[in-house]
């Protein structure tokens, strides 16, 4: 009777040696990612605010200051730069200075009181999209409600339709908030794909894997033997994340972090078991490095990361249902920020869970033939 | 046949072929229990893929192989339990202790603790690794590591351990004492499969084979190869030659009729020699013709005479259908 795990707890006594012996080295590549996480955290606000904005106030009067300081007030132009003709204007946007141009033209004020309708060119920068997105948004509100004032002011009649927008979870808009849960996911697959990457392939370089095939170790044996002790230093690195994300960035955890804490060890166990299948590939450290690395971008730009899933195109929106990050994230986000429970998110950790069990059976065969093929 | 007088290894007609290489072509030997069996050849000659298919790790093309007993095709995992492997490069952890290590290999083969404690003190015992128990592998020479690979290797006690150039890279003094160390055990029954370059541990060993690009040319004892015909060409002997300039004296020997073949061995030459030209008449061809000779005497062929005469008449065979 052949027993497929074989060899699984000697593996697993010698991997937990090797940990312990070289827990400098390993803390340090635990640490990076929380350093990593300052960075962005401090660094990155998603929200548009202060665009550079050039001015070429051709009218001068009253009714134009006025206009300028609601722009100013939006908190999202900073007027920057203050011009006197097209040329210049044009100039402030074509050389990066300022993202926005605003020109009022000579008659604005006398167009407003004669009650005619006034025109206000705005130029918009159309190289990054959220700027521009959020410069349309803000003029075009602030031309409507001086327009409205003013028709308002002339008849008794009140507003017709009051919108009343409400944000539920992150009502600040605070960047870290929103930026953080998902953050966790790309940090965690980094530091836990490269655990078991290197694992094994130091084993290749040294030989010790060729001497471990002749002895009655079986692949599965082996496998888990070494993603076990990384299981727990990964899950030892989630909590670190959310701790410092709890703590430090004041991210506010909605759900219930227990539930976060288990559904984070399927993750976990995929991105290792990815590890195992580009080690069963890779024929040396640096090898491995140049495979892991091929994970990372999909996993930051389908996965609903930086860019709404649902916006891909459809191609890519299937694509994103076979990138892990994808389903950490709506359980992070989920939990974190939703307060989201085990009755919504129980599939997502399913999927993980599948999708592990998928790569590292793969990887087993992989060690299999090669131990055949050799 | 009892268990008993059955071969510790038994290849027959052992065929693999990578693609349109064939590397190993048609190997058949015998390797008796308790023998420590050389295994010779030069690089890429197959010796290493003969190991693997011995092993388990690479399917046979056609032929088949028992390992002690186990058919390897139908039971590799059975093989893999009987025997132990030492790669050459002793394949140790190096920031494990010497103790870690043994532990590790011995759950491997799944012994129990009180067994392994055991097998730690014998072994410790057997390979003098008493003072270095808590010591990092990497931190041991050449010759420690593999003494304590052979360690790891022979903790679940298998009567077949298999020797991947054991004494590469390693000082005379250890090797002389993983020699000692060899025969000591096979004196208890315990069969040794090794490769080596050595010619002089390929002369220690009970039984030979030599394989080369991928069919074993010589198989036999020591004394049996030297006394092969092939290699002792009727109405020939061999004679070394010393000569204080054993270039020169060389290019003359080849001049010389009735001398067969002649390499640089050292300060000295091999010949082959034809019984016509005896040896007052072979010393004073080199007189007559001002070469200095210190002495020259009748030699029993070595075991490298044998592989490089054998290793010739092979090449000859080969290139005779195209010429």
């Amino acid at each position: 009777m052949v027993n497929p795990f074989r060899g699984f707890g000697a593996v697993f006594y010698k991997e937990t040696l090797h940990v312990r012996r070289d827990f400098a080295t390993l803390f340090f590549s635990l640490i990076i990612p929380i350093l990593q996480m300052f960075l962005l955290g401090f660094g990155i606000d998603t929200n548009v605010r202060q665009i550079n904005t050039v001015v070429y106030n051709a009218d001068g009067r009253r009714e134009s200051r006025e206009l300028l300081d609601r722009l100013r007030n939006s908190d999202t132009f900073h007027l920057y730069r203050f011009v006197n003709n097209d040329r210049d204007l044009n100039d402030a946007i074509i050389s990066g200075k300022c993202r926005v141009g605003i020109k009022i033209p000579v008659d604005y004020s006398d167009k407003l009181l004669h009650n005619m309708s006034a025109q206000v060119l705005v130029l918009i920068d159309g190289s990054d999209s959220s700027v521009a997105g959020q410069a349309i948004n803000v003029t075009t509100a602030i031309g409507l409600d001086e327009s409205l004032r003013r028709v308002l002011a002339t008849s008794d009649s009140a507003f017709a339709v009051d919108m009343r927008p409400k944000i539920l979870f992150n009502p600040d808009s605070r960047s870290p908030n929103f930026f953080l849960p998902g953050l966790t996911a790309v940090l965690l697959l980094n530091v836990t794909t490269f655990l078991t990457a290197f694992s094994i392939v130091r084993e290749k370089e040294r030989g010790t894997l060729e001497q471990l095939f002749v002895t009655p170790v079986r692949p599965m044996g082996l496998l888990l033997g070494k993603l076990l002790p990384y299981l727990c230093i990964g899950f030892f690195e989630l909590c670190m994340i959310v701790f410092a994300m709890r703590f430090i960035f004041s991210v506010p955890i909605h759900g219930n972090v227990l539930l976060l804490a288990f559904l984070s060890l399927p993750y976990i166990f995929v991105s290792l078991s990815l590890g195992i299948l580009i080690s069963s590939k890779a024929t040396s450290q640096a090898h491995a490095m140049q495979l892991a690395f091929l994970t990372i971008l999909p996993s930051i730009f389908f996965s609903g990361y930086i860019f709404p899933r649902e916006t891909m195109p459809k191609f890519f929106y299937v694509l994103s249902y076979f990138v892990p990050a994808s389903y950490f994230i709506n359980i992070t986000r989920g939990i974190i920020l939703r307060g989201a429970g085990w009755s919504h998110l129980w599939v997502d950790g399913l999927a993980l869970f599948l999708m592990g069990s998928f790569l590292l059976v793969t990887a087993a065969r992989r060690f299999h033939n090669k131990v055949i093929m050799a | 046949m009892t268990a008993s007088d059955q071969p510790a290894i038994s290849a027959n007609h052992l065929v693999r072929r990578f693609g349109s290489f064939t590397a190993v072509n048609d190997v058949s030997f015998r390797v008796q229990k308790g023998e420590i069996f050389g295994f010779l050849g030069p690089n890429g000659s197959g010796k290493t893929t003969v190991i693997k298919m011995l092993t388990g790790l690479l399917p046979l093309s056609s032929g088949e192989a028992t390992v002690q007993g186990i058919d390897v095709q139908a039971d590799p995992e059975s093989v893999r339990e009987n025997i132990g492997y030492m790669s050459q490069n002793f394949s140790l952890y190096t920031d494990l202790t010497v103790t870690e290590n043994l532990k590790f290999y011995g759950r491997i083969y799944g012994l129990s603790a009180e067994r392994l404690r055991e097998r730690m003190d014998a072994i410790i015992e057997l390979n003098g690794l008493g003072p270095y128990l808590n010591r990092l592998s990497a931190q041991l020479s050449g010759g420690w590591k593999q003494r304590l690979a052979l360690g790891c290797a022979m903790l679940h006690e298998p009567k077949l351990i298999f020797l991947d150039e054991p004494t590469a890279g390693i000082d005379p003094v250890a090797r002389r004492q993983l020699w000692d160390l060899l025969f000591e055990l096979s004196a208890h029954g315990i069969t040794f499969f090794v490769t080596t370059h050595y010619m002089d541990e390929a002369e220690r060993c009970s039984h030979v084979a030599y394989i080369y690009f991928g069919k074993v040319i010589a198989d036999g004892t020591p004394d049996a190869l030297r006394e092969l015909p092939e290699v002792n060409p009727p109405g020939t002997y061999r004679v070394e030659i010393s000569a204080p300039h054993v270039t020169s004296a060389l290019r003359f020997a080849r001049t010389v009729p009735g001398v067969r073949s002649s390499t640089i061995f050292g300060q000295s030459i091999h010949a082959l020699i034809d019984d016509h030209l005896d040896l007052d008449h072979l010393r004073s061809q080199f007189l007559n013709n001002n070469v200095a000779v210190a002495e020259i005497r009748p030699l029993a062929p070595s075991l490298e005479d044998v592989f490089v005469e054998l290793t010739y008449r092979h090449q000859a065979v080969q290139e005779a259908p195209r010429g």
